[in-house]
């Protein structure tokens, strides 16, 4: 634990990064920048975990494992949406979520 | 001493997380992005979280990171710019993102957390390696071997996907 820092000191700024990655979500138009978003987002989770882990409960290791395995989800998740990305840019020369509306109709 | 490194670094992943949304270079906004995560990789090692960190400068910050800057130089220009965004758009989704962040901001400091009060347990790899691979009471092998089958399909699935189909 951190000398004079408690949990909630965490949770602000954790919580501050979830909203700024929902504000990105909401406001970029480009396929890439939405997903570093999402990386955000998914960052600020981790860091609630390990907070909830390290101060409520230090004795167990579950806040730890969940970040783990979140890591590596998200690592699969970008893989995965980049190559969506690069298809997309091969078939449509952008990127931008206006333009890919060929499956809408 | 470690409280104001704390703050340091809070204040570091708070300004460029919002940098990253807001910048107009996207290759910018990634080397923001990867200042935020290694900001976050710090603030595990001063939780002596110390493979957990690890594991995230070389998963996040080494790995995604690149896999993000590799996929903008595939696909814009290196001088492109990312339009401007409308006034109004930016002012509703501030106000969206700002009053889920108000309510939940609420939420956490009317709520009085309390730790079990139990000492430290072990946080070093040879229990992780035992605790990934146990399958008893707090035994993690049931999501070790789902997420190696996810990470096989995601691979296999990513080749295929990224793959040049010539007729």
């Amino acid at each position: 634990m951190i000398e004079g820092i408690g949990v909630t000191d965490f949770l602000v700024v954790s919580t501050i990064m979830f909203f700024v990655g929902m504000y990105g979500f909401i406001v970029r138009k480009n396929l890439i920048t939405i997903l570093m978003s999402v990386e955000l987002v998914l960052n600020s989770v981790n860091i609630n975990f390990v907070a909830f882990n390290k101060y409520l409960y230090p004795d167990l290791l579950q806040g730890y494992m969940i970040s783990l395995f979140v890591i590596g989800i998200a690592a699969a998740e970008a893989a995965v949406a980049i190559a969506i990305i690069l298809n997309v840019y091969r078939k449509l020369q952008g990127i931008d979520v206006e333009h890919i509306n060929t499956m809408k109709h | 001493m470690e409280a104001i490194i704390f703050y340091i670094l809070a204040l570091a992943i708070v300004v460029f997380s919002v940098m990253t949304v807001t910048s107009r270079n996207i290759l910018r906004a990634a080397i923001y992005l990867l200042f935020v995560l290694m900001a976050t990789a710090a603030i595990y090692f001063m939780l002596n979280y110390n493979f957990l960190a690890a594991v995230q400068l070389t998963v996040y910050s080494g790995g995604v990171v690149v896999l993000i800057v590799f996929a903008v130089l595939l696909t814009a220009r290196m001088d492109h710019k990312l339009e401007k965004v409308g006034t109004g758009k930016t002012l509703i989704s501030a106000l969206l993102a700002f009053s889920g962040l108000s309510i939940v901001l609420w939420t956490i400091y009317g709520y009085k957390f309390i730790p079990n009060g139990m000492a430290e347990g072990a946080y070093d790899v040879k229990a992780i390696g035992f605790s990934m691979l146990s399958y008893g009471n707090y035994g993690y092998v049931l999501p070790f071997e789902v997420i190696s089958v996810l990470l096989l399909a995601s691979m296999i699935g990513a080749i295929m996907i990224a793959k040049r189909y010539t007729k």
